[in-house]
C-alpha cells in the first residue's frame, strides 16, 4: 500500500515517527539522573536572557499597532472605553503567544538546529558519545528543558509589554492612568482566558526546543546540512506553533 | 594465545551504505598491548570499521566483540561501560568548540570518573604537558593551530587512561615534525599504559613507527597481514604501492 502514497508524504511520516521517538527519549532521560544543572542554567540564560530583547521589542509594537488601529474604528461608536478590553483579549488570547511563540521558533529553534547540526558534522556529537557522555542528555534534554520552561516566561513578558505599548498608544489620544487602564484590562478576563492561553504557551516551548533539538541532532554530513537544519527548524515549529493554537482555541471551546 | 587477551575481534562484519557495499567481510582481531595498522584507499571502510567498534555505526551482518562484549547487543548503559575504556581519535580532532582547551578534557573527566576537582585539574595538567600544550590550557579551540588540535584531541582521550585506543588518521595534516610527535607519542601510549591500539593512516612514516603488524584492506576484506618488513618487500602489487 505504501508504494502508491506519494515520497513526500511516506517523508512526512517518518519525519512524524522519528519525531515521536525523540520525544520519547527526552522523557525517559529528563528523571533520570545524573543531571546537567549546570549546562541547563547556561542553556535558560540563552534562551531566555538572550530574547528579551527581541520578544519585548516585537510584543510592544504588537500592542502600540493594536490600539492605534482600534481607536479611529471605536471613536465614531462613543466605544473608546472598550478599547484596553478589546487589547487584553486580543493580546492574552492570541496575538502574544502566537506572534511571539512564532518569533520564538525563529531565533531560538534555528539556533538550536544550527548549533547541533554544526556538532554533527564536525563529529562533537561522536565525540561526546564515544566517550560515554550521552549527548542526548548534555545537549537535547537541556535545551529543550530550557525553552519548555523559559518560552513561556518569553510571552508572559512579551504580553506584559505588549499592553503597556497599548496603554501608551492609548495616552496619545486620550488621558487614561495606568493603574485604571490595567483594572480595565483584567476585568475583561477570566479564569479560562489566562489558562489556556498559558498552557498552549508550554507546548510551544516544547515543540520549538525538540523540533531544533531534532533537526539538528540528526542533521546529514556536510556543512549544507547546518542551513537545512536551521532552516526546517524554523519552518516546522512554526507550523507547530500554529497547530497547538488551533487545538488550544477548540479545547478552550470545549472546556470553557 | 589466551583468549582473554583478545580485545577486539571482529567477525565477518558487513556494511553497506545503499546499494554500495563498502565492508564485504571484515575479520580482525587485537591483542592486548598490540598496535596494529590498517591501509587501504581512501573511501574503503576503514574509518567505517572504527565506529562499528565503538558502536556508532551498525554492521548489516558479523559481530563486533570488545574486551569479551558484542557491542551490538549491550544496553546502552552496557555500551557506555564499554566505550569508557575505548579512546577514539577522531581525524577532525573533533574538539567541543564552545569550551576552552581545560574543558574539553574536564568534559569526559566529569561525567566518566570519580575524580574529585583537584584530581581532574591535575590530571588535565598531566596529559596536556605529555602532548606540550600546557601553555594553551586556556585558550579556545579555535585559536590552536591544526597540529596542536590534534594534540588536544589526543590529550582529551588519554586522560581517561583507556585500554583501547582507535587513531583515526592522526596524523593528516600536519607537518612531518609534529606528524612523527605524535607517532611517538602513540607508541609512548602503547609503552606507558600497555593500550592497545588500531590506527587508520596512510602516512608510511608513523606506520613504520607504530606498527607492530599491518592489515590490509582491499575489496572490503582484509586482505594481506605482516609486520612493515614483511609487508613492503610483498609480492602483492597492491600492497607494494603503499610503500613506494
Amino acid at each position: 500500500m505504501l508504494e502508491y502514497l506519494p515520497k513526500s508524504v511516506i517523508r512526512m511520516f517518518i519525519e512524524i515517527w522519528g519525531l515521536t521517538n525523540f520525544a520519547g527519549r527526552y522523557f525517559k532521560e529528563v528523571f533520570k539522573p545524573p543531571y546537567e544543572l549546570r549546562e541547563t542554567w547556561r542553556q535558560f540564560f540563552q534562551v531566555g536572557n538572550k530574547s528579551l530583547g527581541l520578544v519585548g521589542i516585537t510584543g510592544f509594537i504588537i500592542g502600540f499597532v493594536l490600539a492605534l488601529q482600534a481607536i479611529p474604528t471605536l471613536e465614531p461608536f462613543g466605544a473608546t472605553s472598550l478599547i484596553p478590553q478589546m487589547i487584553s483579549l486580543s493580546i492574552i488570547l492570541e496575538i502574544g503567544p502566537v506572534i511571539s511563540g512564532l518569533m520564538c521558533a525563529g531565533k531560538i529553534g534555528s539556533g538550536i538546529g544550527a548549533e547541533l547540526g554544526s556538532m554533527k558534522v564536525t563529529e562533537q556529537i561522536d565525540a561526546m558519545e564515544v566517550s560515554a557522555c550521552n549527548p542526548f542528555k548534555f545537549l537535547v534534554v537541556t535545551r529543550v528543558t530550557a525553552t519548555l520552561l523559559m518560552i513561556p516566561l518569553l510571552i508572559i513578558y512579551a504580553d506584559a509589554i505588549a499592553l503597556f505599548g497599548g496603554y501608551i498608544a492609548l495616552n496619545l489620544v486620550s488621558d487614561v492612568s495606568l493603574g485604571l487602564f490595567f483594572s480595565q484590562v483584567f476585568d475583561a478576563l477570566n479564569l479560562g482566558d489566562i489558562v489556556v492561553p498559558f498552557v498552549k504557551t508550554f507546548f510551544f516551548g516544547f515543540t520549538i526546543g525538540l523540533v531544533g533539538s531534532y533537526k539538528g541532532y540528526n542533521a546529514d554530513r556536510g556543512t549544507e546540512s547546518v542551513g537545512v537544519a536551521a532552516n526546517t527548524s524554523v519552518v516546522i515549529s512554526s507550523l507547530m506553533v500554529i497547530i497547538w493554537d488551533m487545538i488550544a482555541v477548540q479545547v478552550s471551546t470545549i472546556i470553557f | 594465545m589466551d583468549s582473554t587477551e583478545i580485545v577486539i575481534d571482529l567477525v565477518h562484519v558487513k556494511k553497506s551504505f545503499g546499494s554500495a557495499e563498502i565492508l564485504k567481510d571484515i575479520n580482525l582481531q587485537l591483542e592486548k598491548g598490540e598496535t596494529v595498522v590498517t591501509l587501504g584507499k581512501s573511501g574503503t571502510g576503514k574509518s567505517v570499521t572504527l565506529k562499528c567498534i565503538v558502536g556508532l555505526i551498525q554492521p548489516d551482518s558479523g559481530t563486533v566483540m570488545v574486551l569479551g562484549k558484542n557491542v551490538f547487543e549491550l544496553t546502552y548503559e552496557a555500551l557506555q561501560y564499554i566505550r569508557k575504556k575505548i579512546g577514539f581519535v577522531f581525524q577532525s580532532g573533533a574538539l567541543y568548540d564552545s569550551m576552552s582547551v581545560r574543558q574539553n578534557i574536564e568534559f569526559p573527566l566529569e561525567r566518566n570518573s570519580n575524580l574529585s576537582k583537584a584530581d581532574i585539574t591535575k590530571r588535565v595538567e598531566e596529559v596536556l604537558k605529555d602532548v606540550g600544550l600546557s601553555s594553551s590550557i586556556d585558550k579556545m579551540p579555535s585559536e590552536l593551530s591544526g597540529g596542536m588540535r590534534k594534540r588536544l584531541g589526543v590529550a582529551r582521550t588519554i586522560a581517561l587512561k583507556p585500554e583501547i585506543m582507535l587513531w583515526d588518521e592522526p596524523t593528516t595534516g600536519l607537518d612531518p615534525a609534529t606528524a612523527r610527535e605524535i607517532s611517538n607519542l602513540i607508541v609512548d601510549m602503547q609503552k606507558k599504559y600497555n593500550v592497545s591500539s588500531i590506527v587508520v593512516t596512510h602516512d608510511m612514516e608513523c606506520t613504520k613507527i607504530v606498527a607492530d603488524r599491518i592489515v590490509v584492506l582491499q575489496d572490503g576484506e582484509y586482505k594481506h597481514s605482516g609486520t612493515f618488513d614483511e609487508l613492503k618487500n610483498s609480492s602483492d602489487e597492491f600492497v607494494r604501492s603503499f610503500f613506494e
